[in-house]
């Protein structure tokens, strides 16, 4: 890059506020060209083969709307999407209580809590593919914890029952998850001013009542960032389900994602299982401006009354 | 609830300023144990099956099934981490270790350099689509995509070689890292960069000596975090490759529990094996992992 003159010194020295007039847009081209390569136009590529017929291996025939035809009218799809919906609400409703409450927690600056921030987070850095085969067995009916410590309650055949499979995942996915989403909450619960809690005390406040009037209304952007966050990693869990359900009892837990794999990668109908990716993109991006919108103009002061 | 409540209302409210100080602290002492008792059956909760799994992975498999679960073995053994060891974990070990480097260094790096020319170039019309491409591919799931990187990697010829995991890996990582990124380089005071121009320095010296060691936390956390997310990543592996010599840990754990269901001590220390690497890392990094998480969400 030695053909990069300096500019000429004096004469303009300060009025671009230390903006670059030598080019550097060359510098953004590496991670361009990848991204571009291997997430726009495969985005561009799944939306050409859900109009073709492919069995992963032979020659892609364009075959116009057969496979959306096909999905549309399989009555797997409404059921895909129902499982979706349930994870996602599910878990969205047992993750955000308690987040809020370990992150309302984990806010306070004692030593023990920092201390005990270190150990929540461990689930996180373990693999789904690790949890789910953790859980498996730990969950196992003949040979898990229930039989173990003779405990009735836990001896039930967990991945064997439409609605207990589906509790085990929601209850999976909460203990990897929640301690990222505390995280998050701790950050914004740190960032309510003081002043506020002190001029509520002076008006005699009590706790709750500082929660719900300052403390709840003050993190609603962060309610909203983790939501969606929530609700659009939702659409994603694979890996989890995949290894600890494998879509069963039956396709009890069969999600879009894992339906998608099924059809693509299993019986080698990449068309239909195309068609199913780009609904799976379609209802996450409907998702995120969903909430966007919920959350309102992103300008307006959090900081009303402070 | 009634007694909590009296006992903020008592709180003093003298307008000391050592007292305000001290105030903000004062606060979460008292509101104490809804909280307190909350987080700390959340940790029990969180570590029961952990130490499930330890002090399972050092029993034998009678041991097992003849003793209580939560009580830690009577003679711990090494048998099930030798089993582990001989099923070519060492391989699928090195495997993972040669991909998670080789996508997240080269990720790293190239996200480094568009964050700069984002930062830097603000204004260019080129930059602006850029960084709005990366903002939209942050909504981008693997998942969705994963069915045409499939063709392109067999059309690249790379079927079943850990480069076939380790290119869209890079392609996944740029929004995230460049998100944080170009958070922090925005940061960095522009009078720093003006008198590097000043000196004749080109931009891309002013890239490596003074952007680099200014964003080195950023850095840090982005590394791990993308460490983390390749090291554990299952779809890519799943998809993409088929031979056992491919195989990267969380496959390798799949079909591992494929294998010995029943020896639950042996697939119970092949997770421990493949978490260990990843625990050591969280324990150097952890401050820069967790503080850096919550600034590409947070700002």
């Amino acid at each position: 890059m030695t053909a990069l003159a300096p500019p000429p010194v004096g004469v303009r020295p300060t009025t671009n506020g230390g903006r670059s007039n030598a080019p550097v847009a060359w510098m953004a081209v590496p991670a361009l060209a990848m991204f571009l390569a291997f997430g726009v136009v495969p985005l561009l590529g799944v939306l050409f083969l859900s109009f073709t017929t492919w069995d992963g291996i032979g020659e892609i025939q364009p075959s116009g709307l057969t496979s959306w035809r096909s999905v549309l009218s399989d009555p797997g799809l409404p059921h895909a999407l129902w499982v979706t919906f349930l994870i996602m609400a599910l878990s969205w409703l047992a993750q955000t209580p308690l987040s809020l409450l370990i992150g309302v927690f984990l806010a306070g600056r004692q030593r023990y809590r920092e201390f005990l921030a270190i150990l929540y987070f461990i689930p996180l850095l373990l693999s789904s593919a690790a949890l789910a085969i953790t859980f498996k067995a730990l969950l196992d009916p003949n040979f898990g914890l229930g039989e173990g410590l003779g405990i009735e309650l836990l001896r039930q055949d967990w991945l064997g029952e439409s609605k207990l499979a589906m509790g085990v995942v929601i209850f999976v996915v909460s203990w990897q998850f929640i301690p990222f989403h505390s995280l998050i909450y701790q950050g914004g619960v740190r960032q309510i001013p003081t002043s506020m809690y002190e001029a509520a005390e002076i008006d005699g406040a009590g706790r709750l009542r500082k929660f719900f009037s300052i403390t709840l209304p003050q993190l609603k952007y962060t309610i909203i960032t983790s939501s969606t966050l929530m609700v659009v990693g939702s659409l994603t869990f694979f890996d989890l389900i995949f290894v600890l359900t494998a879509g069963g009892p039956g396709d009890a837990t069969r999600a879009l994602a894992l339906d998608m794999y099924k059809r693509g990668f299993q019986a080698n109908l990449m068309g239909p299982a195309s068609v199913i990716a780009v609904i799976l993109v379609l209802v996450g991006l409907g998702l995120a401006l969903l909430l966007r919108r919920l959350g309102g103009r992103g300008d307006e002061s959090q900081l009303e009354g402070a | 609830m009634a007694t909590l409540t009296t006992h903020a209302r008592t709180a003093d409210p003298s307008p000391e300023p050592e007292a305000t100080l001290r105030r903000g602290s004062r606060r979460w002492t008292q509101r104490n144990w809804i909280g307190g008792s909350f987080g700390w059956v959340w940790l029990l909760i969180v570590m029961v099956p952990i130490y499930w799994i330890v002090i399972t992975s050092f029993k034998t498999s009678s041991n097992y099934f003849s003793q209580n679960p939560m009580v830690p073995p009577s003679e711990p053994t090494l048998e099930n981490y030798r089993l582990v060891i001989e099923s070519d974990f060492a391989r699928y070990f090195l495997n993972t270790t040669i991909v998670t480097v080789g996508a997240v260094i080269p990720a790293v790096v190239i996200s480094f350099m568009a964050s700069y020319a984002i930062v830097r170039g603000t204004g260019q019309r080129f930059l602006r689509y850029t960084n709005s491409l990366f903002l939209m591919g942050l909504a981008i799931p693997l998942q969705a995509v994963i069915i045409p990187v499939y063709l392109i990697i067999i059309r690249l010829k790379m079927y079943d070689t850990l480069g076939a995991i380790i290119l869209p890996s890079i392609a996944f990582a740029i929004p995230l890292s460049v998100l944080v990124l170009t958070n922090f380089i925005r940061d960095v005071p522009k009078e720093l960069f003006e008198s590097m121009r000043m000196d004749g320095a080109t931009e891309w010296r002013t890239l490596w000596s003074l952007a680099f060691p200014l964003t080195r936390p950023a850095l840090m956390t982005v590394t791990i975090y993308q460490g983390l997310l390749t090291w554990n990543n299952f779809l890519l592996p799943l998809v993409l490759t088929q031979s056992p010599t491919q195989r990267t840990l969380p496959l390798a754990l799949w079909s591992f529990q494929g294998q010995y269901s029943v020896n639950v001590p042996a697939v119970l220390a092949s997770v421990v094996l493949t978490a260990l690497p990843i625990l050591l890392m969280y324990a150097i990094g952890r401050r820069q992992l967790l503080s850096g998480l919550t600034a590409g969400f947070g700002k």
